[in-house]
């Protein structure tokens, strides 16, 4: 299989106009006899399913919330990136392209991330007029602030909730669309397979999450925006319903996962308390902008106050090792080097279990003592208010602690330019794809991919394949849609067995916990070599065992279970765990989130290797416990120059 | 940072289906801590009930993000919705609010007409969605918007507006009223869009039609006892009906 992007021709400012110029169209009288089907409903699906059912097509949009306004988008908090310039502080369409490709260390699409950068000054005025109520000074005009990572302040806010303003906006376009019959909504849906006919995806199977039922869904295409697979930690800041299962299910009927070891580790949350722990909850890093990053230096006893260490005692290790970028070096940079002071035995904070103290503090009283406490309260108020509810500890008073956690994850199904998979027919939006962050995403980057991807490329990419491609008419009744049926409650089933037969004696949960936290995190968290990964590679199919024949999931297929719910997602991270070892283990540099301590300069920070991997590593499904098939895609830059990343 | 445990009497509404006779039923807990966010002690209640294969089963509730903005969660804990701390949804609840004092707690869904419930602690709220589908947005198709700067937004307003928009839909205001009125959930799409200039070509036939619309999903109506403000997790302002009914008022002598 040869891999093509379909990078339009052009100079790099012209491609996405030029691609747009050759795009197939369909008249109005013919879109409505179109069907599509959107699986997700956060930023980019619901972004897509608006403006597909605008358009005038017929939209069916699935999600497993019980309200599209739900989706895991609405937790970000810290912002959008758009390239306006309003601050006249430098910035560009161009400079936003290269943070991008440079922030992603070099491992994305130079045309993808051009296109993003492009449209993300369109998504502002969109939302804008959706009434999101942005941020704004005191004449009127739109804030901007700076984040992590970037040296322009491009950042536009809603207060630290601008996930949740931005996915309000695409939910009531999708309220509007769903008032007026183009849209129809399926809340508690869960996709459980993709139905592929003559090799185009021609629709979906789900499960009625109140009812149980299994039921078949045939559309002339499918789009998927569900996400990414951070939840395979157990312990990641993601919504707990988050999982890979459609994505892995579509990977199962042939799409290709690409760059699937691409994670990303956020530096800023707030550190495990306890062994119950069901999440870990992230802290914007907009905080980095006013807190400062320490530990006590060596021979200070970790466990002291942190307001009677003395200045002198303390390392601020952001500001001593990276001079030019301080405090707001990217995530990935900024993460290894808290792992690093946390190994070294500098941590600060509780013990949990036998680990280390797993803790840096983030530290506000320079900031309060220059801007005041009111200023700090209406910057971060809502976040400083959520710590406390957390730790009961006041960071007015005292500083944070924070620590690094699994966010976000860059790698997804492949997708070329038109955001369309090898599968014909099956468009994959937002971070469910893995196009435009390469291996590391900058801060306030993912609320500007969906909604670009939503709102302005899918539906022109969608377009243009209903428009240049002769569909045959499918029904549900089509052998296809019996078949997959048929698979999904063979599945169904057999998660059930183990305590139907007496043997059940794990809770999911259970095996959740040990695939993330002893796995996962152990051998393909913050930073990897080839023996942890072996070793997980060895225990991985061993656990699938042990979960297929001891599970126990009570209750039955025909309601509403939980249980099962979480049985299913957990039986495929099971299985999509081996294609992230595998992923990690070939790709033997280091790149991003991706850190082989193999692959590690002097210094200890992360080493590419252009020479062997500079190039998408796509995976293509052979069966269960076979190793996949691995294809390639070159990346070539011609805009960029392959350097070295240095924030020093 | 607690370091004892404390042990609880639980007393949790359990119900099978939508339409089923439910019953509060009783179990003990033991080594809560009171790190623990409150759906973490449910988590861990449920981990003991699936292990003792106790036949009730676990209990089911609604939750997803666990930081207090997707709105998915939502219990009545002795009475209050959300349990007793102000501005905190129940996943940000910790059990160190429950350390000192009564060791016993009741635990029920939302209560309204409006909202039937489903399962055990988890209820249908699909009729919010409907009264946002009645009107709670701007008209303006993708890609005909004008530059975000063009029309001043002051900052005050911006941030009045800001404070309606951050109601996260939970339906605590519902399920705290004795009338189980949505007026406050409404009040905030309203007032939010009514406060900005993108939002006034609608403003009079919007609030008509989200009004209606609550009407029609069996909410009842606001005789001002001000109980949503009081559980509300976000802290929404009661100010926002009043605004509403302003509206509602200068709607009705409108001709649009
Ligand atoms: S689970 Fe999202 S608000 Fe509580």
């Amino acid at each position: 299989m040869t891999l093509d992007a379909k990078i339009p021709d052009g100079p790099i400012e012209k491609k996405w106009d030029n691609a747009r110029f050759q795009m197939k169209l369909v008249n109005p009288a013919n879109k409505r006899k179109h069907r599509v089907i959107v699986v997700g409903s956060g930023l980019a699906g619901g972004a897509a399913a608006a403006s597909l059912g605008e358009l005038g097509y017929n939209v069916d949009c699935f999600c497993y919330q019980d309200s599209p306004r739900r989706a895991h988008s609405i937790a970000a908090q810290g912002g959008i990136n758009a390239a306006k310039n309003y601050q006249n502080d430098g910035d560009s369409v161009w400079r936003l392209f290269y943070d991008t490709v440079k922030g992603g260390d070099y491992r994305s699409r130079e045309a993808n991330v051009y296109r993003l950068a492009q449209l993300s000054v369109n998504i502002i005025d969109q939302c804008v007029a959706q009434g999101v109520p942005f941020a704004r000074e005191y004449g009127g005009v739109l804030a901007n602030r700076s984040f992590g990572g970037a040296q322009v302040s491009r950042t536009f806010y809603c207060r630290g909730q601008t996930g949740q303003q931005l996915l309000l906006g695409a939910y009531q376009a999708l309220a509007r669309q769903i008032a007026v019959g183009q849209v129809r909504m399926f809340p508690r849906s869960e996709m459980l397979d993709l139905v592929v006919v003559d090799g185009a995806a021609r629709g979906i199977i789900t499960r009625d999450m109140v009812s149980g039922k299994i039921e078949a869904h045939a559309a002339d295409c499918v789009l998927l925006c569900t996400g990414g697979y951070g939840n395979i930690f157990y312990l990641s800041t993601n919504a707990k319903g988050c999982n890979v299962t459609a994505s892995y299910r579509a990977f199962k009927r042939g799409a290709l996962f690409a760059n699937p070891c691409y994670t990303q580790i956020h530096p800023t949350c707030i550190p495990v308390h306890g062994e119950y722990q069901s999440k870990l909850t992230l802290m914007s890093e907009s905080l980095r902008n006013d807190g400062r990053v320490w530990v006590p230096k060596e021979g200070v006893d970790p466990a002291t106050k942190p307001t009677k260490i003395p200045e002198e005692q303390r390392d601020y290790y952001l500001e001593r090792i990276y001079p030019a970028f301080g405090n707001l070096v990217p995530r990935d940079v900024a993460s290894r080097a808290a792992k690093r002071m946390c190994d070294d035995g500098r941590g600060v904070g509780p013990t949990v279990g036998d680990q280390p103290r797993l803790g840096v503090y983030l530290d506000f009283a320079d900031a309060i003592s220059r801007l005041g406490e009111d200023k700090i309260r209406e910057r971060y108020g809502n976040l400083f208010h959520m710590y406390e509810r957390i730790t009961a500890e006041n960071p007015y008073h005292t500083p944070m602690r924070i620590y690094p956690a699994v966010h976000y994850t860059m790698g997804g199904l492949w997708v070329d330019y038109q955001l369309q998979s090898n599968l014909a027919g099956l468009f994959v939006g937002g971070e469910a794809n893995f196009s435009d962050h390469g291996a590391n995403r900058l801060g306030a980057s993912a609320l500007m991919q969906g909604l670009a991807d939503g709102y302005f490329v899918l539906p022109y990419t969608v377009g243009n394949y209903l428009g240049a491609t002769k569909l045959e008419a499918v029904e549900t009744s089509h052998a296809a849609f019996g078949d997959a049926l048929k698979d999904v409650e063979a599945k169904i089933d057999r998660l059930l067995e183990p305590e139907k037969k007496g043997k059940g004696t794990r809770s999911v949960d259970d095996f959740h916990r040990e695939l993330g936290t002893q796995v996962m995190w152990e051998h393909c968290g913050m930073a990897r070599n080839k023996e942890g990964l072996e070793k997980a590679l060895e225990r991985i199919p061993e656990l699938r065992e042990e979960f297929w024949s001891t599970v126990r999931v009570t209750g039955s297929a025909g309601s509403l279970n939980q249980q099962l719910e979480k049985a299913g997602r957990v039986a495929d991270f099971l299985e999509f765990a081996e294609v992230m070892c595998l992923d990690a283990l070939v790709r033997a540099e280091s790149c991003g989130g991706h850190f082989r301590e193999e692959s590690q300069t002097p210094e200890g920070e992360a080493k590419r290797d252009d020479e062997n991997f500079c190039h998408v590593a796509a995976w293509e499904f052979t069966g269960v416990g076979e190793k996949p098939t691995e294809h390639r895609e070159a990346l070539e830059f011609e805009h960029v120059k392959l350097t070295q990343r240095s924030y020093k | 940072m607690s370091a004892s445990t404390f042990k609880l009497t639980l007393h949790i509404w359990r119900q099978k289906q939508r339409g089923a006779r439910g019953e509060m039923k009783q179990y003990e807990l033991d080594g809560v801590s009171g790190d623990m966010s409150f759906l973490e002690m449910l988590d861990v209640l449920n981990e003991k009930l699936i292990t003792e294969k106790h036949p009730d089963g676990p209990v089911a509730f609604d939750h997803d993000c666990r930081e207090g903005i997707c709105g998915m969660c939502g219990v009545v804990v002795n009475g209050e919705a959300h349990g007793p701390q102000a501005g905190t949804t129940c996943c940000q609840l910790h059990m160190r609010t429950f350390e000192h004092g009564e060791h016993e707690l009741w635990i029920e869904p939302w209560r309204a007409d409006a909202f039937p419930v489903l399962k055990d602690l988890i209820v249908d709220r699909t009729a919010f969605d409907r009264i946002i589908q009645a009107g709670g947005y701007v008209s303006v198709h993708t890609g005909s918007a004008p530059d975000g700067n063009a029309i001043p937004i002051g900052k005050n307003e911006a941030e009045l507006s800001m404070d309606a928009a951050a109601c996260i839909g939970c339906g605590a205001c519902v399920a705290a009223c004795p009338n189980a009125s949505a007026m406050l959930f409404t009040s905030a799409k309203v007032a939010q869009l009514a406060l900005l200039p993108q939002g006034q070509p609608e403003r009079f036939t919007r609030v008509k039609k989200m009004v209606a619309q609550m009407e029609k999903e069996g909410f009842g109506y606001c005789t001002n006892h001000k109980e949503c403000e009081a559980v509300c997790p976000k802290e929404i302002s009661v100010q926002f009906i009043t605004q509403l009914n302003r509206d509602l008022l200068r709607a009705s002598v409108r001709r649009d």
